[in-house]
């Protein structure tokens, strides 16, 4: 091992290279300058740094972080993103707001917007009790279905959304109530089993009995809303009983149940939270779901 | 004869020099660049690479600029990257994001093609073709321009700071600068409407990454060409160290014979007169001047040489004064260098005497010497077999693709609806693509499932199974579509199928779908 002359740093014998003078087990560290393009990028990148932080919110202080020349915040960043967004649809949502909810299926480009419009508002309203792919569930109607309570079409669609079911704070809500024939004794329990047995015949529940007596009842006491025959009204938001579909389990037990002691869903006014462009644009959404009419 | 008369060159034609990375000088990575003056060779290789550099620059520059008719509705520029749209047009082939493998094929073959190349000539992409290679030369041309060839670059280099030599500095960095400019703004031209992105850059309307990437390619172009020229292939470029693995010894390579050159020397006969044996080298150093990687080729094969083979021409233009034969310096193959070279020196001592007949001079029969034969053997073929199978691979694949197509996406949630009368409805995310350049009337329909009708998203069930649809050109039409099955068919998971049809009914597409039904 012999010395370097001016630095008098020990110098490796087989490759003439400084070595660190560090020693692991006989094994010495050759001390090798870094490349000096390695050397100036290093030298660069921490200028760069120093100058970034400069620019750009950095220096952690007491309360807060300086927040460089720049005033540079990704929140303000995404708040111009999302403004300009907007400007750029606001022809598009402008002419949604102006034109009557039904006139926008005139337009497919216009109902391709408001549907993708409204399927957005839905995912952050609605999927809470109608589900994410709309299916709903015991008591949540379905949406993607052709039986519709209030009715299918896009303006009834819209107005139930607009004023809600049984809300108690529109004065214009979708509002029915079916009375408690067993636990308010309308009806005895040997009747209630008899419209029962009626009602589940009508569209071929099992064990369902369709007898002159039950149709009798039916008639005395459920088609003022359930229209003749059960065929629903939506006018009153009375439901189908004719069809396969049931708002709530369909089986003889749950129909029992039901007319002994109805349940009753409700569903807010949402004209009260939404804007209308965004009820309408909900509607077209909902009404594209495959049932609407 | 243009020699003096001992046979030896004239002084002009002797240059005191070694070649500032020749394998004695090499220096480790952090050293400082050592300037390389290359000097202008002359001769069939020099006047190959003029060719080579024309055509690949006018392919650069000229491509973005040619047209192509495709009609009202689709750029008529012949090769756009068209990246906003996400589309690829290139001359009649127009390319979707999702045929994307057509591009990976394509690269495939580029990597197939290199090592096609290199089993056969060896580096020569790296002498030749590559941009690294061509823009050297180009920004030399330049520099030779301004500045006078080897003697006078170095004279400038070493003198003083004058107003001759900063005008020429100046003039040659601008010039280099310049085309720097050009080359990254012919660069943006392939991603653009070429005649409107230039109206709008002269203007200063373009888009902020064209003027991003022309000041990167410019940087970079600068950078590489003017500033490091050969440490970007000695240093930064990986196919030195792979090129090592595809060449065999029987690879075309720039190789010097020192079994007719060594022992080299500038005095001939007088080392003969002395009865010391002398190679053809007279040790000249034409082969180091004209090296623009500053290399030292008679120290045989490395990895800094790109086989450019200007050392031929300037080897080959002295052995022509001196009246030998040319190709002391030649394209070799490792194999025909070996046999040769255990002719030469069977006891590991080289005597030229050996390879020269001692009564004509001329070269034994035994010598070797390459031919083109050498190019066609196994592994070759093999490579350009499995080149051209991809290629005509891709050819039969493209010509037969439809020019429209469907995706389909099932509903997940709700797999299925229940309806009022208990037929179930399925919902689908369908993706019409017509990729033609026309608008197109098409028709929906779907097999495979009796008695099932389709309706649209907000669309009233008329009861058929098909849909007309009309589809704008070059574009995906979207559409929600609903199936609907009567309860006596809905039992089971049920596949079935979709096509799309144009309006004539020539061509068509189909996917298989899946009809899903509640399970008990």
């Amino acid at each position: 091992m012999s010395t370097n002359n001016k630095t008098g740093k020990p110098v490796d014998d087989l490759s003439g290279v400084e070595t660190t003078g560090h020693e692991w087990d006989g094994i010495k560290e050759l001390n090798n300058p870094l490349p000096r393009w390695w050397l100036w990028t290093f030298y660069g990148c921490i200028i760069w740094a120093l100058v970034y932080t400069i620019f750009y919110p950095a220096w952690p202080m007491l309360s807060s972080a300086t927040t460089g020349v720049l005033g540079y915040s990704s929140r303000a960043d995404l708040a111009k993103t999302m403004s300009e967004v907007q400007v750029g649809n606001q022809a598009v949502v402008s002419k949604i707001a102006e034109l009557p909810v039904a006139d926008i299926l005139a337009d497919p480009e216009l109902t391709r917007f408001a549907s993708a419009a409204g399927e957005s508002a839905f995912k952050v309203n609605c999927t809470q009790c109608h589900g994410t792919g709309a299916a709903g569930g015991p008591g949540y109607p379905n949406l993607n279905d052709d039986s519709w309570i209030w009715g299918g079409t896009i303006d009834a669609i819209y107005t139930t959304i607009a004023h809600g079911v049984r809300s108690t704070t529109d004065p214009d809500t979708r509002y029915n109530i079916m009375p408690n024939f067993g636990a308010d004794q309308l009806l005895d329990a040997a009747s209630i089993n008899t419209l029962a047995d009626y009602v589940a015949s009508l569209s071929g529940v099992e064990g369902g009995v369709n007898t002159p007596e039950g149709a009798q009842l039916f008639t005395d006491n459920c088609a003022a809303c359930h229209g003749e025959g059960g065929v629903g009204l939506t006018d009153l938001g009375g439901p189908n009983l004719t069809d396969a579909i049931w708002l709530y389990d369909g089986s003889l037990e749950a129909i029992k149940a039901q007319i002994n002691k109805p349940r009753h869903g409700m569903m807010q006014a949402w004209s009260e939270k939404l804007d209308d462009t965004t009820i309408k644009e909900l509607a077209v959404y909902v009404h594209g779901l495959g049932g609407g009419e | 004869m243009n020699t003096t008369d001992d046979g030896t060159l004239p002084a002009a034609d002797l240059h005191e020099v070694e070649a500032v990375n020749s394998a004695k000088r090499r220096q480790p990575l952090y050293a400082p660049r050592r300037k390389i003056f290359p000097k202008r060779a002359e001769g069939n290789f020099r006047r190959f690479k003029w060719l080579v550099m024309a055509i690949t620059l006018t392919i650069y520059y000229v491509t973005p600029w040619l047209r192509w008719d495709r009609g009202d509705y689709a750029p008529d520029q012949a090769v756009l990257l068209d990246l906003a749209n996400r589309r690829f047009y290139f001359f009649f082939i127009e390319i979707w994001p999702q045929e994307f493998y057509y591009v990976a094929g394509l690269l495939v073959m580029a990597g197939v093609g290199l090592f096609l190349i290199t089993s056969t000539v060896g580096r020569a992409w790296c002498g030749y073709a590559c941009p690294q290679t061509v823009w050297v030369d180009l920004f030399l041309v330049v520099e030779r321009a301004i500045e006078g060839d080897r003697n006078a670059r170095m004279k400038l280099d070493a003198a003083p700071w004058s107003a001759d030599k900063l005008v020429k500095r100046v003039s040659k960095h601008a010039l280099w600068l310049l085309i720097g400019v050009a080359t990254g703004g012919a660069w943006i031209f392939y991603f653009a409407d070429a005649p409107t992105l230039l109206g709008d850059v002269i203007h200063l309307q373009a888009p902020m990454v064209a003027y991003a990437t022309i000041a990167l390619l410019t940087a970079t172009t600068y950078t590489f060409g003017g500033l490091m020229r050969e440490q970007v292939c000695t240093y930064m470029c990986p196919w030195p160290r792979i090129q090592a693995a595809m060449l065999d010894e029987h690879s075309l390579t720039v190789t010097y014979n020192d079994w007719r050159g060594e022992p080299r020397g500038r005095h001939a006969k007088k080392a003969i007169t002395a009865g010391v044996p002398q190679g053809d080298c007279v040790d000249c150093n034409a082969c180091v001047v004209v090296c623009p990687m500053g290399i030292d080729i008679r120290d045989g094969q490395q990895l800094e040489c790109i086989t450019c083979a200007l050392c031929i021409d300037a080897c080959d233009n002295v052995m022509d004064k001196l009246g030998r034969e040319r190709g002391l310096i030649s394209y070799t193959t490792l194999a025909d260098y070996n046999a040769n070279m255990n002719l030469a020196a069977p006891e590991g001592r080289l005597d030229p005497t050996r390879v020269r007949d001692s009564i004509t001079g001329r070269f034994v029969s035994a010598i070797r010497h390459t031919t083109w034969r050498s190019v066609l053997r196994p592994r070759t073929l093999v490579y350009f077999v499995v080149w051209a199978g991809i290629g005509l691979a891709m050819l039969t694949v493209l010509s037969l693709r439809a020019p429209i197509g469907i995706n389909v996406l099932h509903d997940r949630n709700p797999l299925y609806v229940l309806l009022s009368d208990g037929s179930i409805q399925n919902g689908y995310d369908v993706k019409i693509l017509n990729m033609t350049t026309q608008p197109q009337d098409m028709v929906f329909s779907i097999s495979g499932l009796p008695g099932a009708t389709v309706t649209t998203s907000g669309a009233n069930d008329v009861g058929g199974s098909t849909l007309q649809l009309a589809v704008e050109p070059d574009l995906v039409l979207p559409l929600r579509v609903y199936v609907k099955a009567p309860p006596s068919e809905a039992t089971g998971q049920i596949d079935f199928t979709m096509t799309i049809t144009n309006a004539d009914g020539t061509v068509s597409a189909s996917t298989p779908v899946r009809f899903e039904t509640p399970q008990d």
